[in-house]
């Protein structure tokens, strides 16, 4: 019988700070047994528990799609105890995994259907996963026209350039990224992610929205989606509540009777209307 | 099944045979407390008492639990490696444990394992090496309100043998194949025995007055119940203590937490309760239940609304009466529910 | 005065005071659903004042709930409080946790609380009580099959045995007259149990004192001197206090908590009384209040002038480790 509470131990195979403010740090993560990376089977959407010995666990996004192989990415905000650690942690250091945990992204009821993935800062780690799910050869006939909306305060902030570069020169998904105010040596969009939004106005037939990013974000983003015919069983959400167990026993993330570690992260506005807004 | 009878002067021999298996544990008496100690004979045993002032829910989900182990040496080999702690050594049997604490650790088994992934394996190891030998209460307390929340002063749920005591003698009533097995060589109740049983437990059902009812709890949704203006009330005398979750034997919630020593490290799971502003409380040091109302409508509402929600109308409070007895400021649960079926 | 006339004063007053707009809300006592446990209650209107009562089982310190409170359109609220409460008001002022204008005292004059745990033990612990009536000196315990009268004065909470001011120290309407200021004990002869005792033999008390405490914090939630917005135990970065139930965790939250109160205790009990274990609290604070008379001759709360030693510094403090 499996022990849910013991992670995989993974190995530190590179480190890269994100932003210019040094909060955002990712980890490349290879697991030591190479068998464990079979047991680690996941789909984007899901997270992971981070355990650094002696500091404890914390739940990060998997920012890595499966379709890139065993190396795991997650990107981490540096916060608290456990974050902290890890920011001063290196290449070679020792650590472990603990998951996948949670649901994922609906991909399977995505077939078929248009795409709009729409994030804001930081939140965009397992929205990355999913465009680099959906891109890859074997998945991208699946899904109809794929819009990637992405907006952080500067420049400097955003993540992952290297792959919305890339992407945005590719014809089978159109690419916004946007940062909040104009500043020399930026071509790209300037304006707000709900801004853009409305800019970009997709259209809700046959479609489904992936939104993730801070409330402020969401707050705004949402009447534009309203405004444009969104119904809430099309727009899918991602939440975060703190967490100790990930598997929906310990208590703390419940949001009305759903465990956001098990029952989420990922949940549509539909289910959401229909419970407490503690998170 | 057949119904056996044990006499209250074999009962030390009783516990004699079950040591040689087990480990036997039982309610006793201790400083004006009564309290779960090992019962090494039948000395000390309690046959009239109302129940122990914590659930027995510390033998299968201890206060504080070492989870696992890992060297504190990045430089050592197999360094800053967890290893899960090794599983319990020697079966248990509980005896004497009331029904409602039986039925609490049923409720709890379908929370600490669900499927593949939700297997605590920590839970599960205790809980199938444990015997519950239960004793049906005759004289329940006042604050008992078992009968209705699905439970009862004479209930089997859980057990796998309920004891009844008839005055020198018990009835023993197998439940469960497990507890068959450790009572096959006792002689056979005689239907006066077990009639008198029959009574006993209908006298005592019919000695609990007070309750929850639950009709409109049912029918209500999660946001109408979470959006009641009487949570500012309810939570106004509340002192965010843990008590209530902690003497509660449903009550499942834990905490993490990392300790080193030297080279020795360890990973520790402790009781946690939701009425902790650092339950909920994230990193950036947003909070989703900032203040003492949420925290106590998380309580109540995750026994009586969201338990039932998610596992089919089962609901996360067995009438045990704890947390009326024991709540500093008198917060008394049978009120609350009341109050969210007004 | 009997507890039934003072129960009546106290809804009267508090129905005056609702019904004028004097005040938002009249903290009290309303009667428990079970015995020996009264509990805190918040009356917003003169009906719902005939709820509050008065018996010698109100063991919360009510000052507890002025802490952050909003204090509705009157900018006032009431508060009944005997000598500790009404010392732990003073105490809030001091701190800068109220203003003095804030808040209505309907003083009481304490009979000496009673202690359930006591009356419990002295029944037996597997008896079950259902109900304890109040009869001049004498209690009278009711159960199943059970009636026993026992003198109030062996059941009395060992804080009201050595209490200092029964009555309070700041009023606006006091509840009857004025009692004898203590019951007679002197505190000095019982604080501190553990002073005496080698260290190895102190130490063993001491582990012995908490080894049942279940870490529920309720002697610390149901203290109005524990105030602060984040708590020392529940400090993540650093965390200063390992949250096991290891002898060295249990320890490290109970000495840290005593030193916090340090010149602030009035020794009013609720820490005891909270207690779901029934752990002697008092026995560890007792010694560091002990401490403060004898240094700094100073009892916490007694006027709203004397200022707590805790809180000043002196130039020419004789200590050396402050310079």
């Amino acid at each position: 019988m499996k022990n849910p509470y013991i992670p995989y131990p993974v190995r530190i195979s590179k480190t890269l700070v994100e932003t210019e403010d040094k909060q955002l740090k990712s980890f490349w993560l290879d697991f030591i047994n190479p068998d464990d990376a079979k047991g680690f089977e996941y789909t984007p959407g899901q997270f992971a528990e981070l355990s650094v010995c002696g500091f404890g666990e914390v739940p990060i996004g998997i920012a890595s799609s499966p379709t890139e192989g065993d190396t795991l990415l997650f990107t981490v905000n540096k916060v608290g105890h456990v974050t902290r650690k890890l920011h001063n942690m290196a290449e070679g250091d020792i650590m472990g995994v603990r998951g996948p945990l949670g649901n994922s992204y609906p991909l399977k009821e995505m077939e078929g259907k248009n795409v709009v993935i729409v994030a804001g800062g930081f939140a965009v780690t397992t929205l990355r996963a999913t465009v680099t799910w959906i891109l890859h050869p074997d998945n991208r006939d699946k899904y109809g026209k794929i819009d990637f909306i992405y907006g952080a305060r500067t420049p400097g902030l955003l993540l992952y350039e290297d792959q919305w570069s890339e992407w945005q020169k590719r014809d089978d998904i159109d690419c916004h990224v946007t940062i909040d105010r104009a500043v020399d040596g930026w071509n790209g969009l300037v304006g707000f992610v709900p801004t853009i939004c409305e800019q970009v106005a997709p259209k809700p037939d046959n479609a489904v929205a992936l939104i993730c990013g801070p409330p402020v974000m969401i707050r705004f983003t949402q009447p534009v989606f309203d405004k444009l015919g969104w119904q809430p069983e099309q727009i899918v959400m991602s939440l975060e509540n703190r967490m100790k167990c990930g598997i929906g026993i310990c208590g703390r993330c419940n949001v009305g009777p759903e465990y956001v570690c098990k029952d989420g992260p990922v949940f549509t506005k539909a289910q959401l209307d229909k419970l407490p807004a503690e998170y | 099944m057949t119904d056996k009878i044990l006499s209250k002067d074999q009962v030390a021999a009783f516990i004699d045979s079950l040591k040689k298996e087990y480990q036997v544990f039982a309610p006793t008496e201790e400083n004006g407390k009564i309290i779960w100690a090992e019962a090494n004979s039948a000395d000390g045993l309690l046959w009239e008492f109302s129940n122990t002032t914590m659930s027995p829910k510390d033998f299968f989900f201890p206060q504080s639990e070492c989870m696992a182990r890992f060297k504190n040496d990045p430089k050592a080999e197999g360094g800053m490696i967890m290893h899960p702690e090794p599983e319990l050594e020697r079966s248990r049997v509980l005896m004497n444990i009331r029904p409602c604490d039986a039925k609490a650790f049923q409720l709890l088994d379908r929370i600490f394992i669900q499927d593949e992934v939700t297997n605590d394996v920590y839970w599960r190891d205790k809980r199938d090496k444990a015997i519950l030998v239960g004793l049906a209460c005759n004289n329940p307390c006042p604050t008992c309100f078992c009968t209705s929340v699905g439970c009862g002063p004479h209930h089997e749920a859980g057990l796998d043998i309920l004891l009844v005591d008839l005055g020198d003698s018990l009835l023993v009533k197998p439940i469960s194949d497990k507890g068959k097995a450790l009572i096959d060589d006792l002689p056979d109740a005689k239907k006066v025995d077990k009639d008198k049983a029959a009574q006993l437990k209908k006298t005592s059902e019919a000695s609990i007055t007070s309750g929850v009812t639950m009709d409109n709890v049912n029918k209500r949704t999660v946001l109408e119940l979470f959006d009641l203006p009487y949570w500012d009330r309810v939570s106004e005398s509340c002192l965010n203590c843990g008590t209530c979750t902690f003497c509660c034997p449903t009550c499942h919630c834990f905490d993490i937490q990392d300790e080193v020593k030297g080279t020795d490290g360890r990973r520790v799971r402790n009781w946690d309760t939701c009425m902790s502003w650092l339950f909920t409380v994230h990193g950036t040091g947003h909070n989703p239940r900032p203040t003492k109302k949420e925290r106590v409508r998380q309580r109540f509402m995750h026994k009586f609304k969201y338990i039932p929600e998610k596992r089919e109308g089962e609901i996360g409070c067995v009438g045990c009466g704890r947390c009326v007895q024991l709540c500093p400021v008198n917060i008394d649960v049978r009120e609350v529910v009341n109050q969210m079926n007004a | 005065m009997e507890n039934q006339a003072v129960t009546e004063r106290i809804r009267e007053v508090a129905k005056r005071l609702l019904s004028d707009g004097k005040v938002s809300c009249v903290i009290g006592f309303e009667k428990g659903t079970v015995p020996m446990r009264e509990r805190p209650y918040f009356a917003y209107t003169p009906e719902e004042a005939d709820k509050l009562i008065w018996t010698s089982f109100c063991c919360n310190n009510l000052a507890n709930f002025l802490i952050r409170r909003d204090l509705g359109e009157a900018g006032k609220i009431a508060i009944v409080a005997q000598g500790c409460v009404s010392r732990n008001i003073v105490g809030l002022i001091k701190e800068n946790q109220i203003t003095r204008e804030q808040v209505f005292v309907i003083g009481v004059p304490s009979p000496g609380m009673l202690d359930r745990n006591k009356i419990q033990q002295m029944i037996g612990a597997n008896k079950v009580i259902t109900e304890v009536m109040e009869d001049g000196a004498e209690l009278v315990v009711k159960g199943r099959d059970l009636e026993e009268r026992i003198p109030r004065k062996k059941v009395m909470r060992n804080n009201c045995y050595t209490c200092v001011q029964r009555n309070p120290v700041i009023v606006d309407e006091l509840i009857g007259e004025e009692t004898a200021p203590t019951h007679g004990g002197n505190i000095d002869n019982v604080a501190a149990p553990w002073e005496k005792l080698s260290i190895d033999k102190s130490w063993e008390a001491f582990a012995d004192n908490y080894k049942d405490c279940i870490r529920c914090y309720a002697c610390r939630d149901a203290c109005p001197l524990c105030y602060c917005h984040v708590c020392f135990v529940d400090e993540t970065m650093p965390q200063w206090c390992g949250k096991t139930q290891d002898e060295a965790d249990v320890a490290t939250y109970h000495i840290l908590r005593a030193f916090h109160c340090a010149g602030r205790c009035t020794d009013c009990g609720a820490c005891e009384s909270a207690c779901p274990m029934d752990i002697k609290v008092r026995r560890l604070t007792s010694k560091i209040e002990k401490d403060i008379r004898r240094m700094y001759d100073y009892t916490p709360g007694m006027d709203l002038e004397s200022i707590p030693p805790m809180s000043v510094f002196k130039p020419d403090d004789p200590q050396e480790f402050i310079k």
